[in-house]
């Protein structure tokens, strides 16, 4: 084989290997990955047995723990639906009441409740404990 | 003062329109005095922008609260290290320090070019000052830091305790300066293609500028995984969160240019794609800092509103554009020179390793922007999570540590097979070795980790193989003794023996990555004082409860009103290791409807970990103690409804009291990772590579090396 | 105002350094020394070659010393190091060549 049509045959061998892993990677993402819902989402949407994103606020007052199980409830950013969750895991230290959080949950029986360690806080906008005053969800 | 510091940024502005028209109507007419005019536009720029914010940090450490920006992010109260760096813990101030560490990088770049290559610098210094007018723009427009209420405030609201460590303290000017570097070499790039000069001048002044940017957002990154691992509570390193993978992107494509730019130098080829490489470097490097301030993707790091969002698509989209076009304008002064000689050389491995690299960098942009494109493409958000992510990055990294072992013993240009089957012996020796020890020691539950063992002790072997044989080279010849001819070979070949030992960097890093999230052992439970529980090998147990009390103004500390936590003792087989102390601070949260005692501790508490580093494991600990007890919450309703406000802290006595008294059951999260800090020890290693790789030779040994080649060069020829 | 003294000076700062070849040019060029700006854009061209073949001397310098380590740490065969040494070599004399050939400047 003349050294043209050799190297010809490399990028060929090349750019198809590239495709099909791309192919791959990119189905398997679809597949992969956890669709992202507000509570009222959740609570038309969801089926059970699937793992969703849920995203919002943690609803005032219902943040309790029993033993290493955690019960929150999560609203709509600034609606008043809200999904009940039941999480055992790390906790982030910014998380309270008010705070706007992503956890992955799954629908089991009645109840939602949250993957393991799945729990995310967002760091307070701009660094900074929101005073009373201000919108907490900015 | 606040008007001058708006001033001076508007003053910028004006600098950077002039600069941009001076330095292209000299570039154009060949007049270089208005290229070299518009060159000092950038030391102006950087002068400008320094007053800007010595403006700002003056502001902050006088407590000037009239500043928004101060009010909104220090207080009286902040110790003063964490005054002068809450700077940048907004998006305004943060927006004010990239622009002026990018004006100070670009002063140095193009200071050190003034006289080398002085087209490209022409167009270059227009890029870089029009990057300079974008974010004044946007600082003027939507983010000014001079904003200001009148009357002021009396006190701020201080700093987020999650930032009040060292390590936090360093790591966004690291980062800053790492995305800003990334964007001189994209200008030299752009301006290379706009005066049709990609050649080896320009190469020799990209390639410092890729190092520092490479080197810079490296650090900065290892920064961000140290703190998130020593201070944050989830004892994590990395989580493939979208801002982590921003500043990853960048890093992995200087990677691969860094070594592209070999191939370049030596054979003249790869000239499109690493002039691609450079201007994506730039790109992810402002994609990268448009993520975290727009909020697009959810993350961690949630930095600001939606406003910012559309300049900065604009400016990528620019960016991208401009990019194809000047890269398919010009890809006749691009074509390659040579061809690849061989399959069997360095060169081609140096292919190999870009490929792989490249292809790190698809799957973590897919993944990271994957929201987005789901979004597009379906209606509906879904992000993919960290299992994603390891089963793509896992196989692609082994495969480089796996390059990164065979690239030494390959020559360039093209290889002897006999020579190289015969080199590969002892590497290959020392990985098969390393596999047998590590099944013996039954370790073969975890496949990938012990195939990335595997092709690390392949990699160093074949590394240490080199500096032996090297050594022995100059030997042969100098009769030195070893640690000499060993110091003179490092000397003499700078970049061949750093790149060497970045690669032993990286192996032992991936080492310490693979070890500490394959075999660690993870406990989280409830514990009662002198309840334990098994975490591997190790014992744990609850000794007693702690209580701190922290008077209100002691700037010594972080400023916790209160802590608690516990004396955790670990021991092994029965004989003690290590005694951990975790605690909780609590912070005063200035929100009065918590009452003059529940404010005291109201604000968002913080963990303190509790750490034994070892050698061969970590034991990380954190405690998350229950304050919220009928009897804790009864002392501070009794506190809020009878104490005056200055004696709010006697009930937080009344309340640590208790908690030592009759502690309830607190929850632990107990983690024993092996290894953790050869990660760090590895990201040390990269850097001392890193640094012998990039020292400058000394232009007298240069000079006399060129004397001496000349002759021999003409010598050689004769001969043949 | 003090700010606005402050923003003057400043500025005045901006102008003198930015100004600084701009003056030094009008200076040459009223003493008779005045290029045209095809003249300029000449020599720069010049300027910038000799730069270009200095680098890439230097650079095939080191590439003559990289693969004399590579034979010597033995990763190459005698003949095929004497092959791609002839080959760098020659390569080298040629840059040397046109180094020499545009101006008589000694390098």
């Amino acid at each position: 084989m003349n050294p043209s049509r050799k190297r010809t045959v490399r990028l060929v061998v090349a750019l198809s290997t590239a495709v099909v892993l791309a192919s791959a990677l990119i189905y398997t993402s679809f597949s992969a990955a956890s669709p992202a819902l507000t509570p009222s989402q959740l609570l038309r949407q969801g089926e059970p047995g699937r793992a969703y994103l849920l995203t919002g606020t943690v609803a005032k007052g219902s943040v309790h723990r029993e033993g290493s199980v955690l019960d929150f409830a999560i609203a709509d950013r600034g609606g008043a639906t809200t999904v009940p969750v039941a999480y055992t895991g790390t906790v982030p230290d910014p998380f309270k009441e008010g705070r706007e959080v992503i956890v992955t949950v799954e629908k089991q029986g009645g109840r939602y409740v949250g993957e393991r360690n799945s729990l995310i806080t967002k760091c307070p906008s701009k660094y900074k404990t929101a005073p009373p005053s201000e919108n907490q969800n900015s | 003062m606040a008007g001058f510091g708006f001033a001076c940024l508007l003053l910028g502005l004006v600098v950077c329109a002039y600069g941009i028209g001076a330095s292209l109507y000299g570039v154009r007419s060949g007049r270089m005095e208005y290229a070299d005019s518009g060159r000092r536009a950038i030391y102006a720029l950087a002068g400008v922008l320094t007053v800007a914010v010595l403006v700002l940090e003056i502001a902050f450490l006088r407590d000037d609260f009239a500043f928004n920006t101060v009010a909104d992010t220090s207080s009286r109260t902040t110790p003063g290290l964490y005054k002068a760096a809450a700077i940048w813990s907004s998006q305004e101030g943060s927006l004010l320090v990239w622009a002026w560490l990018m004006s100070l990088w670009s002063t140095l770049a193009f200071f050190l070019t003034r006289k080398r290559i002085r087209d490209v610098a022409a167009y270059a210094s227009a890029i870089m000052l029009g990057f300079g007018a974008f974010f004044i723009f946007l600082m003027v427009v939507y983010a000014n830091p001079f904003s200001t209420t009148h009357p002021a405030p009396p006190e701020g609201v201080g700093l987020d305790p999650l930032l009040r460590f060292p390590t936090m303290m360093i790591h966004p000017p690291m980062l800053y300066s790492g995305y800003t570097l990334c964007t001189i070499p994209l200008a030299f790039g752009m301006g290379a293609l706009l005066a049709r000069r990609v050649d080896t001048e320009w190469i020799k002044a990209i390639r410092r500028f890729a190092f520092a940017a490479w080197l810079f957002l490296g650090v900065g990154i290892m920064l961000g995984a140290l703190w998130s691992y020593s201070e944050l509570g989830w004892g994590g390193y990395w989580g493939w969160d979208a801002v982590e993978n921003a500043a990853l992107l960048p890093w992995l494509t200087a990677t691969a240019f860094l070594h592209s730019l070999m191939i370049q130098e030596k054979r003249g080829m790869l000239k499109v794609w690493n002039v691609s490489l450079v201007l994506a470097t730039g790109t992810l490097a402002i994609m990268g800092t448009f993520l975290v301030r727009s909020g697009v993707l959810n993350s961690i790091h949630a930095f600001g509103g939606q406003t910012l969002g559309v300049p900065f698509v604009i400016l990528i989209a620019t960016l991208i554009g401009g990019s194809i076009y000047l890269v398919v304008s010009r890809r006749d002064m691009l074509r390659s020179e040579h061809r690849l000689d061989s399959l069997l050389s360095r060169e081609s491995m140096f292919v190999l390793n870009n490929m792989v690299l490249v292809g790190l960098v698809f799957v973590i942009l897919w993944g990271t922007y994957f929201p987005l494109i789901s979004g597009a493409l379906t209606g509906r958000e879904a992000a993919v999570g960290p299992p994603w992510f390891d089963r793509y990055t896992v196989p692609l990294a082994l495969v480089l540590v796996l390059l990164s072992g065979i690239g030494p013993v390959i020559a360039w240009r093209r290889a002897t097979l006999a020579n190289a089957r015969r080199n590969f012996m002892i590497p290959v020796a020392c990985a098969l070795l390393t596999l047998v020890v590590l099944v013996i020691a039954g370790i073969d539950s975890k496949p990938l980790a012990l195939a990335l063992f595997c092709c690390a002790a392949f990699a160093i072997a074949s590394v240490g193989q080199e500096f032996v044989r090297g050594t022995r080279a100059r030997r042969a010849m100098t009769r030195e003794a070893v640690p000499l001819a060993l110091g003179a070979l490092v000397r003499r070949n700078r970049r061949r023996y750093g790149g060497y030992i970045v690669h032993v960097g990286i192996a032992v890093l991936f080492i310490g990555v693979a070890a500490s999230s394959s075999f660690q052992h993870v406990s989280e439970l409830n514990l009662n004082p002198g309840q334990s529980t098994r975490v591997g090998a190790y014992k744990v147990r609850y000794v007693r409860p702690t209580a701190t009390l922290t008077p209100k103004f002691d700037a010594a500390h972080t400023g916790s009103t209160m802590s608690l936590g516990a004396v955790l003792d670990v021991t092994k087989n029965g004989r003690h290791v290590a005694t951990l102390e975790p605690s909780e601070g609590f912070y005063s949260s200035g929100e009065a409807s918590q009452g003059t005692v529940g404010n005291l501790i109201g604000g968002q508490p913080v963990s303190h970990i509790g750490l034994d580093i070892g050698v061969t494991r970590n034991v990380w600990s954190a405690i998350q103690p229950d304050i919220e007890t009928s009897s804790l919450k009864r002392i501070i309703a009794v506190g809020n409804k009878t104490l005056p406000p200055e004696d709010g802290i006697v009930a937080i006595a009344y309340m640590a009291r208790e908690y030592l008294k009759h502690p309830p059951p607190a929850q632990f999260n107990l983690i024993v990772s092996p290894l953790v800090m050869w990660i760090w020890i590895g990201g040390a290693i990269v850097i001392c590579g890193a640094l012998i790789a990039i020292w400058p030779a000394a232009s007298t040994v240069r000079s006399r090396v060129s004397v001496r080649s000349r002759a021999r060069a003409v010598r050689g020829l004769a001969r043949a | 105002m003090v700010v606005t003294v402050l923003i003057l000076v400043l500025a005045g700062l901006v102008l003198a350094l930015v100004s600084a070849p701009l003056r030094r040019a009008r200076a040459h060029g009223d003493s008779g020394r005045a290029p045209g700006a095809e003249h300029s854009r000449e020599r720069e061209s010049q300027e910038r070659d000799r730069d270009e073949l200095e680098a890439a001397r230097e650079a095939k310098y080191s590439e003559i010393r990289d693969t004399e380590l590579d034979y010597r740490t033995g990763k190459l065969s005698l003949e095929d190091y004497q092959t791609i040494d002839a080959d760098l070599r020659a390569e080298a004399i040629a840059i040397l060549d046109r180094l020499e050939a545009l101006t008589p400047k000694d390098a």
